[in-house]
Formats: structure tokens, sequence, C-alpha cells
């Protein structure tokens, strides 16, 4: 059964899942490998990581690869149909200033943003569940670390994650067998532990979703899948079938070998092969529909084939179509029941919008010039990283602000491209002829750069809503965003630019520009790192959240939120493992009332 | 560019040479084409010119490659710019119909034109007609924004994009890898790490 269209389309589905990307591809695998007769409904095209560019150069490539307003990541992303602005499907922005902006990335393709990610994959640690309690900012989550970390175990062990355990604070180990070595790292790696260590900074082995050795495909299914033959069996010859790591060609352009996690690659295999995952492309969901009992009973979609408006029925929807894109379906599920859209009777839909706070510092390290040939291709980037190291110093309010960040970093021999040579001035006085090009040899593979990565706490200040007249080319009314941060995001992104400059200068290095000290210059603008979540936020108490620990909207009892839209809290890790342990968790909840018969 | 920022360079470099017919028009035509959209074939090669036209006459085409070779001339070690096909990387850049490359093609176009003038103001001749130490001596006065006059403030500007397009046209090509040593993009059964003794001769081990 696997991909069907609007007419051929079944009629008894038990779930249908809106979105493909890491929340629909994880329901979708949970649900199926478990006997649940699944419909996903996509709105871009087709996609499979076959089509990815592996090894090519960017020579090869219009403008070399350069980014593009078409391709924002460059000629080779994986992204389709997608970006900053989808063509059709605009959104407005309350705000242009830099302050209240936000930007909204979206993926029209199969596997959403997974086929592009940086698959850096951090779990939360009990105090990103419970932030409330500790500092009495934002709110707590209606589940601790100890309700989720079983999935975080499950998703580490299904889709391949490279680390080590350090038992540092509020950073969790993995139980043993879960994570896979981490790879070398590079010299730049090793000279940054160094003198970052000379700073009390530590300096770990990163995580991230990348075979850097093949899977235990003899043991790992039957603990994934204990009692089930048919999902051991699918697993099993999955996991055979992905090689590891080739050491080269970038993550972001898509793996056809299987060797990191994409939705595309490892979620939907398996899911469609028990038969059980009928999808469809080109499925733009806009409205869920609800039956006289008040449940919900499927959803209404435009197939952008032939613009015609479809419908798809199930005794379950679920929503992971993207934090906002499903706050946008809820809001636009109007009724005389729901006048406000629905799952809204707490008023919260679209609320307490959070991204990552983002702020970026490179320097140039002489002890790194003119090193022999080296491939530094290794693993594609966040070989190493710094996790959040002044929990006590903010506990005590030395910091001036509430919450953490993490350092991603980089450096060496990368392939060169459209920006090798690129801005040298400050370096080399201006050069050109013969001595430009022994500058260029010379600076190669000198440069670091450092990224923030910190956490937003939620306010009422930064919110999506559906616009009052802009509609996309489908007919279907847009979302409108308001941004704002605090000062304990401007000072923390401040506090980035001061560590980056200091750990450069242990390095013996420089950067360009003299650090930016002004928190609200610092900050890169609301949306920029592409992890937004929250907008229907789970909690304890119907008045003050949209749905409860499953996912569960607290006004249809069918209907769950399994995306990002449901954090209540944006803690400094990347979200994505998480969204997957949530949504593994809440399908096997749906799996249970559906078994018995509460659903 | 805008005309009045074309002026204002047609005005500092003196203009007593007279200016290239419609060399403000030049810099603000508008592109041709379409762009290669959200959803291009990655997996087929794209040579310039294929995705849209490239718009550069050729005396144009002529002063991009001598320009070109003067910012990354042979040498022992590799061949210079325009070997390794500079000149088509930035007429396809500048050609572009997007506006971030609109932008730069207005820069190019226009600081061609303060070449031509600036070359006939000092040597009474285009600047490909004057020989490399002439051109040199332009070259010394717009190489670094920093220490420019603050009349060559915009030329200076010019060459350190012309610079930037030509570093990146050439070093992402095979021969400017080579030129770096750049030695990945090939799969490998394992990734060993640097080896311990360069480590252990930069102290980290």
């Amino acid at each position: 059964m696997p991909f069907v269209t609007a007419e051929t389309q079944q009629k008894d589905y038990d779930v249908i899942v809106v979105g493909s990307g890491a929340a629909g591809g994880q329901s979708a695998y949970t649900l199926a490998m478990d006997g649940a007769r699944v419909l996903m409904l996509e709105a871009g095209r087709n996609y499979s990581a076959t089509e990815s560019p592996m090894f090519r150069t960017p020579d090869l490539a219009p403008l070399h690869g350069a980014d593009t307003p078409d391709k924002p990541f460059g000629f080779y992303d994986a992204t389709v149909d997608g970006g900053w602005s989808v063509p059709g499907e605009p959104y407005v922005r309350a705000s242009e200033e830099d302050a209240g902006r936000f930007e909204w990335w979206r993926a029209r393709m199969l596997g959403g943003r997974t086929n592009h990610w940086g698959r850096i994959a951090l779990r939360n640690g009990p105090y990103d569940f419970k932030p409330k309690a500790r500092d009495g900012l934002g709110f707590d989550w209606p589940i601790g670390y100890d309700d989720v970390a079983p999935y975080y175990d499950k998703v580490e062990l299904l889709i391949g994650v490279y680390g080590s355990n350090e038992g540092l604070e509020n950073t969790p180990n993995s139980p043993p067998g879960c994570l896979l070595p981490p790879p070398k790292p590079l010299v730049s790696d090793h000279l940054i532990r160094q003198r970052a260590k000379k700073l009390g900074i530590p300096v770990i082995a990163g995580h991230r979703a990348v075979l850097t050795q093949p899977l235990d495909f003899k043991h790992l299914p039957a603990r994934l899948h204990p009692g089930n033959a048919v999902a051991q069996k699918i697993l099993t010859d999955d996991m055979r079938s992905r090689t590891p790591c080739l050491w080269a060609t970038p993550c972001g352009s898509g793996c056809a070998v299987r060797a990191n996690y994409q939705s595309t690659t490892v979620h939907l295999p398996p899911a469609l092969k028990t038969g059980n995952l009928d999808i469809i492309t080109d499925a733009m969901v806009y409205e869920v529909t609800l039956g006289r009992d008040g449940r919900a009973n499927g959803v209404n979609f435009i197939d952008r084939r032939s613009a015609k408006q479809r419908h798809a029925t199930a005794r379950v929807v679920i929503l992971a179509a993207s934090a906002c894109e499903s706050v946008r379906i809820l809001l636009n599920s109007k009724s005389p029941q729901f006048p406000d859209g629905l799952a809204n009777s707490s008023g919260k839909v679209g609320q307490y919008l959070m991204d990552t706070v983002g702020s970026s510092v490179g320097g140039q390290i002489p002890l790194l010039e003119n090193l022999p040939p080296l491939n530094e291709d290794a693993a594609g980037g966040d070989q190493m990283y710094v996790p959040w190291w002044l929990y006590r110093e903010q506990h005590a309010g030395k910091l001036g602000f509430a919450r953490g960040y993490h350092i991603e970093f980089g450096g060496g021999k990368r392939m060169p491209g459209p920006d090798t040579g690129a801005g040298l001035e400050w370096l080399t006085g201006g050069s050109y002829g013969a001595k430009f090009k022994q500058d260029v040899r010379r600076y190669y593979g000198s440069f670091v750069w450092f990224s923030g990565r910190g956490e937003m706490i939620p306010n009422d200040k930064s919110f999506c809503e559906i616009d009052a007249s802009v509609k996309d080319k489908w007919g279907i009314p847009v979302l409108r965003f308001h941004w704002q941060w605090s000062e304990h995001e401007r000072r923390q992104a401040a506090h980035m630019q001061r560590t980056f400059a200091d750990i450069i200068d242990a390095m013996g290095g420089r950067t360009q520009h003299a650090v930016q000290s002004d928190g609200a210059k610092a900050i890169a603008p609301g949306g920029s790192i592409i992890h937004e979540v929250g907008g229907a936020i789970m909690g304890s108490d119907p008045k003050s959240s949209v749905t409860n620990s499953w996912g569960q909207t607290w006004d249809v009892s069918n209907l769950f939120i399994n995306d990002g839209a449901v954090f209540a809290s944006n803690a400094d890790k990347n979200p994505t493992l998480t969204i997957m342990a949530l949504a593994w968790r809440a399908s096997d909840h749906i799996l249970g009332r559906m078994r018995r018969k509460e659903l | 560019m805008d005309r009045r920022t074309t002026l204002k360079w047609v005005l500092a470099a003196g203009a007593l040479w007279p200016p290239r017919r419609n060399q403000d028009a030049r810099a603000n035509e508008p592109a041709v084409g379409r762009g290669y959209g959200t959803d291009p074939n990655l997996a087929v090669n794209h040579p310039a010119g294929e995705l849209w036209p490239l718009t550069m006459t050729g005396a144009e085409r002529r002063l991009a490659g001598i320009l070109s070779d003067i910012i990354i001339p042979a040498d022992g070690f590799s061949p210079g710019a325009s070997a390794a096909g500079v000149v088509d990387f930035i007429d396809e850049w500048v050609s572009a119909p997007y506006s971030n490359f609109q932008r730069d093609r207005g820069i190019v176009l226009g600081g061609f034109g303060w070449l031509h003038t600036e070359a006939g103001r000092r040597f009474g001749k285009a600047f490909i007609e004057i020989d490399a130490a002439g051109q040199l001596l332009i070259c010394d006065d717009i190489c670094d924004e920093s220490r420019a006059a603050d009349a060559l403030r915009e030329a200076a500007r010019f060459f350190a994009l012309y610079r930037d397009l030509t570093a990146g046209g050439f070093y992402s090509t095979p021969i400017g890898r080579k030129d770096l040593d750049y030695i990945g993009n090939v799969p490998l059964v394992g990734f060993a790490g640097p080896p311990p003794a360069l480590l252990k001769s930069l102290g980290l081990l």
C-alpha cells in the first residue's frame, strides 16, 4: 500500500499523521510497526535520499554552489521547495526590525527538515523539564526527565547517535549500548579542548545522528520491539542495509547510503515495509474536521497537483506538521463549536513560541597555519561540543541571565567553496598577486568559529496568529508572527560573545571584529536558528495549556500534537531528539488506548 | 548600483578620459532569465550560461580575465585564475537573476568603468592596453579599503569584491582544491584523525 493518492486512499485508517519529518516519521514508525493502519499526509513532494548530490563538487553547480534566494543554504542543500520563503506561501511579520523579526524556515518535501538538519541529537536534562521549579521563570512540563528517558534510549538505538557519557550536570548519560563511539577530533578540536580547559570550559564529544559504525542489527530490534517478531524482522533487515559514515560529503545534502538520520532514510522505509503505512504527498492539510460527537474524524487538504480540496478520515488525528504549521492548522479549524480555532479553549494556541538564542564569533589561529595536507571532512561537523557549564554560578544569580547555552564549533581544512579566500584583508593588508596565493595557502584551515545555542524563556510577546487578510496560493489564511526577546536572552548572547573571544584569545588567535557587548546586536533574529517550538504547549491545567502530558488536546480527545508545538520550554539542547522521543511516547500511549477501545 | 554612485566614481577618477558609453546603464541592466527555482536538478552539471545567459561583453570578459590573473597569477604551484575558468564564473555571477547578485553586478561593472576611466586619466589608454607595471600602480591604490584614499573608497570596495569573486571562483575548482592540497571528498572506511606526530609537534598530545 505505500504511496497513494487522494483517490486511492483507504477509508478505514486508524490514525492520520500530518507531516513526515522528525515527529511525523517517528509517529508513523511507532504506530505502523505495532500494527496500526496509518495515513501520512505530506504537504511537499515525494523525495528520496537517492537524489542526494553526494561527492559532487562546487564547480559543477551554478555559481559554484553559492547561496541564493532559491537555495539559501547553497545549491546542494537537500531542502526542496523551501527556505526562508516558500513560493506562493507567504507569512506575515508584525515587525521588520531585527529585535522583533521572526524568520520561518520550511521545507516542502517528504521528510521535511530532517533531510538537511545538522544531526545534532542532545537529550534534555532533568532541569530542562522543570525550569520554573528551579528559577521561577517560564513553565514546568507536566512530565520529567524520567518519563522521557526510556524514549531517548529507544530513539538513540533506532536512529544511531554518536557521543560519550561524561556525567556532567544536567547533561544526561545514556545507558550502556545506546551511543555509538564518537569520531576522532580534528586538530582544531584538540586545540580548542586544550585551551578551553584552562578557562574552565569543558569540551566533550558531540552527539550527532551519524553512524560511526554499523548498527547492532542482531540485538537492537529485539530490544526495541520485544514480542513483535514482524517488527524485529523488518528492522533487522533495515538496520543491516544502512551503511556507516563514509567520512566525506556534507550531511546537509542528504545521505544516499543512509549513514545519518533523515526521516526518509530511517523512519519511513521500515514503516512502509509493514504494509500498514500509506503516504499521500503534495497534500496540504489546512483543517481538522469534527464529527457530530465533537471528536476529530479526519482532515481536509488541498491536493497540490489538482488544486482540489480533499478529505481523509481516521479514528485518531496526529498533527506533526512542525510547531507553527500545526498551530496554523488548529487556528484555521474554525467551527461554531470552536470559533477561535480547534483545541483553543485556553486561548493558548499560537502562544509561547520559542526559538534558540544564537550568536557566533569566528577567529583566525596562527598555530593552525601551514599545517600539512589533512583530510578533515570527518563526520561532517560537531565532532565535539561544549555543554552548558555554569549551572552553579547561574543558580547563584551571578550571571544576570537565567538559562544556559551550549557551544557548537568547527574548524579544519573543509572543502574549498565559493567563499574560500574571501574577506582576508584584515589579515593580508589587501594582498593580491603571487603574495595573495601564498596568503590563501597559509590561512586555509586556520579559521575556527563558535556558535552559542541558548535557551529562550517563553514570553507572551512571542506568538503567532492568523493574519486577518493574507492567504496563500491555495486560499489558506497564513500566520502572522510577533517576536520579542527578554533581557535574559540578550545578556546570554553578550555572554556568548565574550566567552568565544576568550577561547580564541586562549588559542593565541584573533577575532576580525571587536566582540559585540550589546546583546541586542549580538543575538540572531527569532526563528533563524530553526529551532522554533511551542505554540500549543503541554501542561497540567486545561486553562493554561493546549495538551496534556501525552500531547492529547484537552478539548478534542482523539486529536494529538506530536511535534515541537507542545514544548513548554526550549532548553539549549537542539529539539529534534526530544521531538522524536515525545512522538514515540505519545504514539505508544495512543496504541494502548486504541487497544483498550478508548480511542 | 545607482546612477549617483556611478557618477561619483566617474568624477572621482577625474573624468579626463571619456567615460565608456552607457557605463552606468550597463551596470544597471536588468538580468535576463530566471533563477533555477526551489527544486533544481542537483545531479547534473550546470555549466555557466546554461541556466541564464552570460551577459558580459567581449571587452568586459577580456578585462575580467586580465584582472583575475593579476589577483591570482600562475605560479610554481598552479595556473592562474582565468585558466581555472574564473571569467565564466564571474560572468555567471554578475548575470545571475537574483537581487543580491545584481548588486554585485553593479559594483563589478561599475568598477570596470572606473578602471577604464582611471587608466585613461593616468596613462591615456584602456586598462587592458597599459603595461603590467602601470596596471599594478592602479591596483596598489585600491587593493586595501582601509588604506585607500577617501576618493578611492568605492573603487577599493569594487576591488575587494572582485578579489573575493576571483578567489571563490578559483579555489572551488579542481585546480584550486589542488593548490590548497585539499584531499577530502573521498569515501573512507574509517576516520583515523590527525597523525599523532602532528598533534605532538603542536603540543596537543
